[in-house]
């Protein structure tokens, strides 16, 4: 989800006081950073006793944090717990992790205004608000112990979760009734720690939090098992925007264990007793579908429109100066079309939720990456408020964005077959056939980029033209196209980070059938390819070196210079010698307010060639956990690659031809490249961490394989046959 | 119908169809959820158990198939390879989402039942049926080393 543009522009510099004070503009819920209304946790003493709305300690001394955010590998889990037990003094083997429940009022992601996981936001959103519930817990903690034991508050030592004084001494445990029962501290009394006094921020890894993943007792949507559970299926149409005409399910109730057979809004829902038993339910059942208002284009015919739309001027997103005339009147402009497929997510676990509605009241146990968007949606179906509607958020096996989805849609799917089942928790289940062809792709673009150079061979005007689908439009955020632009086609390509005194950004936005979605790092999955694409043609062009020319356009960008020049030491640009036959490509863009440099090593042989290297920089403000960083550098490199070598969805008749891994083929581990992080040392608030290693990557690739081969390469997947 | 399945060491009497895969009976029928359900289509490794010591993709082998086989579930582990395994998981923070996690430790330690001292090429091609989409394939590989390393230290000290 890009929500950019909800982020404070200069979040990177912002001061502490001045980041509550954006966090507090965002919305009236919001006043606070952090709830600090201490609430006891009522009975038995053995429970968690709360101190805010985040933390909470045990007399038996576990201090167990909430995460507002899903943990879906990312590692918010261990990030935010960072936050806490840092300012806390806690041991970190005394904090566990859990996901917070939907509530808005006390969970809110403080950059978009309601509870949601997106746009790499996570710990950016939560860094000092974290950090004040730790401190604050602690404050009551060394209160309740300055009361018992007669002595000054400042006198009271705090160190992996003990307090002492003299003689005294108590753990966290010990004092965590009398602590709890304190009235919380306000916020402006809390003094943050300097970053020199940090113990766990941005120090060598701690364990993560989200345990469990080595042995299988981690638990998914998948593994929910609650007593009378169902579980159901859903035979979905054959072609976007397709209907039911009528059904028959006579043979499939006819199976032992198939209990009920309904239509929905999405489709037929079959319920049995377990999953396979609905598989053979779903596979009796005779369908008739009316597909007068289906899709019926395939993807070659979108793809050519679109070819024919960069073109045609679009909508004008942004321009400065003359650039038609400009072009018009070079006697060399340099033209490159660019192509990009529909991409499915195709993260491990198939798209899945268990719902249990009985009445107007709803419960609902999965990977929920929107509470509020999802719990509106529920209790707007069932006729309640969303308050009636409880969320129990488990790990999610993996999102890159699909679980986000504005239309809540599988989980608007498992509440309609709750609802009409009634009384009894029901687990829908995707098959990888039904994720796969199930839509909200990442949309299919073609992009048109022109340009002239001037006498020092550096651009000085250019033009860029996209067409493709807006993933805005028809969503609860289609208030953020304004003029008709929606900017997640186009971030990456407006604002250049580089010198170009000319510039026009153009817009044709599409409609197809076809539903699409936000998928790893959003419109820069596409618009960082073209760019960076474009730039080494431009280099080539003038017969300049890659990383130099970058340079010379990045003359009043320091932090992509800084990103781009540490890759480039670490990768000895220009300076190693590679084997025969091999070709050396560059990358550097930033997205989610971070900067990700990349350079690839690539072998060709023939036509196969294999990424062989990749040395990435990022600058990410404060690394809260470097090892997650560079994991999620590692992984955002990965995927991204994928893309680059692999994944391609296409359509015939506007039937999606793909349908499980054999054919919709994602990278393995046979071509996993070397990758090696580097992390800029920076003070500045942290930033986005899990999606701005993706869109460098494809980039990188392509240039080094035109560096290898001499051709250019401007369509994903890369082929060189 | 009945069948007798051999799953972590114990014999289960079941009853169900037998064409039903074993990953689904196991996870719907023995409430074993280690094993996850990732294409249902031998192509991901997300399902892998051992079937008489070989990693086995269970999507796709139906409880009939399964009769009479040794089947250990990633809950059932106990090998010191797969120990290893584990450990070096959690030393070098390998996972990510995790969903995959259970089936890339499942063929992790069958590759050193079976090769004490993988090369980069046998760790390749023994773990490129398990798909991850995290991409967490570097950290999976020096784990592997790192477990067969430890091994080869344990063995070396007995």
């Amino acid at each position: 989800m890009n929500l950019q543009r909800f982020q404070p522009k200069n979040a990177a510099t912002l001061s502490r006081r001045g980041f509550l004070k954006v966090a507090a503009g965002t919305s009236a819920g919001l006043m606070l950073g952090v709830n600090l209304s201490g609430v006891q946790a009522q009975g038995a003493v053995d429970s968690n006793l709360e101190f805010n709305a985040f933390v909470s300690i045990s007399p038996d001394n576990q201090v167990r944090v909430l995460i507002k955010h899903l943990e879906m590998g990312q590692g918010i889990y261990t990030g935010l717990a960072t936050c806490v037990a840092d300012e806390m003094d806690a041991a970190w083997e005394q904090v566990v992790c859990e996901h917070a429940p939907a509530d808005v009022g006390k969970y809110a992601n403080l950059f978009m205004g309601m509870q949601g996981t997106g746009g790499s936001t996570g710990m950016a959103n939560s860094y000092m608000q974290m950090r004040q519930a730790g401190a604050a817990a602690r404050a009551m903690l060394v209160t309740a112990a300055a009361q018992q034991w007669g002595v000054p508050a400042t006198q009271i030592q705090v160190s992996n979760g003990e307090l002492s004084h003299g003689n005294h001494k108590a753990s966290f445990g010990e004092l965590a009734i009398a602590a709890s029962a304190l009235s919380a501290p306000a916020a402006d009394s809390l003094t943050l720690k300097s970053p020199a006094d940090f113990k766990f921020i941005g120090k060598a890894a701690a364990t993560r939090k989200d345990s469990g993943k080595q042995d299988g007792t981690a638990i998914y949507t998948q593994d929910i098992k609650l007593p009378g559970m169902l579980t159901a299926v859903v035979a979905h149409a054959p072609r976007f925007g397709a209907k039911l005409k009528s059904f028959d399910g006579s043979a499939a109730l006819a199976i032992d264990g198939v209990s009920q057979v309904f239509a929905i809004d999405s489709g037929v829902a079959v319920v049995a007793k377990d999953y396979w038993t609905a598989t053979k339910g779903r596979n009796a059942l005779v369908l008739e579908w009316d597909e007068a208002q289906a899709e019926t284009r395939g993807s070659a015919q979108i793809l050519q429109e679109y070819r024919a739309l960069v073109e045609t001027p679009g909508l004008v997103a942004e321009s400065e100066g003359d650039v038609g005339g400009t072009l018009a009147a070079a006697s060399d402009v340099v033209e490159t079309v660019f192509e990009f497929p529909y991409l499915a997510h195709a993260q491990m676990e198939p798209v899945n939720c268990v719902a249990q509605v009985d009445g107007n009241k709803a419960q609902l146990w999965y990977g929920c990456q929107s509470p509020t968007g999802d719990q509106a949606a529920v209790a707007a179906l069932i006729g309640a408020q969303p308050s009636d509607v409880v969320i129990n958020t488990v790990f999610a096996g993996g999102g890159f964005g699909r679980r986000a989805n504005p239309q809540s849609d599988y989980v608007m799917e498992a509440a309609r077959i709750a609802k009409e089942v009634q009384g009894v928790p029901v687990k829908l289940v995707w098959s990888r056939e039904d994720d796969m062809q199930g839509g909200y792709y990442r949309p299919a673009y073609v992009h048109k980029l022109s340009a002239a150079l001037g006498s020092d061979g550096l651009p000085n005007a250019m033009q860029v033209r996209v067409a493709g689908q807006s993933i805005m439009k028809g969503t609860f955020m289609e208030e953020t196209i304004v003029g008709g632009i929606d900017l997640t086609s186009l971030e990456g390509l407006v604002e250049l980070p580089y010198h170009v005194e000319q510039r026009q950004v153009e817009l044709h936005t599409t409609e197809t059938g076809v539903p699409v979605q936000w998928w790893r790092s959003v419109g820069n999955t596409h618009t960082a390819f073209s760019k960076e694409v474009f730039i080494d043609s431009l280099a080539r062009k003038a017969g300049q070196d890659p990383v130099a020319y970058r340079l010379a356009l990045l003359e009043n960008n320091p932090r992509e210079t800084a990103v781009l020049k540490l890759a480039a030491e670490k990768a000895q640009w220009g300076t190693k010698e590679l084997p025969e036959g091999w070709g050396r490509g560059v990358a550097v863009h930033s997205s989610f307010g971070s900067t990700v440099a990349e350079i690839v090593d690539v072998s060709v042989d023939g036509d196969r060639f294999k990424v062989e290297r990749v040395v990435a920089a990022i600058d990410c403000g404060v690394a809260v956990n470097p090892d997650i960083v560079r994991a999620q550098v590692e992984g955002g490199i990965a995927y991204g690659l994928s893309a680059a070598l692999e994944d391609e969805l296409t359509l015939t008749d506007g039937k999606v031809d793909q349908t499980n891994f054999h054919n919709y083929r994602v990278l393995r581990m046979n071509s996993m490249p070397e990758v090696e992080v580097h992390i800029l040392a920076s003070n500045n608030a942290p930033s986005g961490v899990g999606e701005p290693g993706t869109p460098p990557i494809a980039p990188a690739v392509a240039n080094a394989l035109t560096a290898a081969t001499g051709k250019p390469f401007n369509r994903l997947p890369l082929k060189l046959a | 119908m009945a069948y007798s399945l051999t799953i972590n060491g114990t014999t289960h009497e079941v009853d169900v169809d037998g064409d039903m895969p074993l990953l689904w009976f196991v996870r719907d029928h023995l409430n074993f959820t280690g094993t996850k359900f990732g294409c249902g289509l031998a192509q991901c490794g997300a399902c892998t158990m051992h079937v008489d010591g070989v990693a086995t993709r269970t999507c796709v082998l139906t409880v009939e198939a399964a009769q009479g086989k040794n089947i250990t579930t990633i809950e059932g582990l106990e090998s010191p390879q797969s120990r290893a395994v584990q450990q070096a998981w959690v030393e070098l923070q390998v996972p990510q989402c995790g969903y995959c996690q259970s089936g890339q430790v499942m063929s992790a330690s069958a590759l050193l039942t079976q090769n004490p001292d993988p090369s980069d090429a046998d760790i390749d091609a023994a773990m490129s049926g398990n798909i991850c989409r995290c991409g967490t394939y570097s950290r999976i590989k020096a784990g592997i080393k790192m477990a067969a390393k430890d091994m080869k230290n344990v063995g070396g000290n007995a």
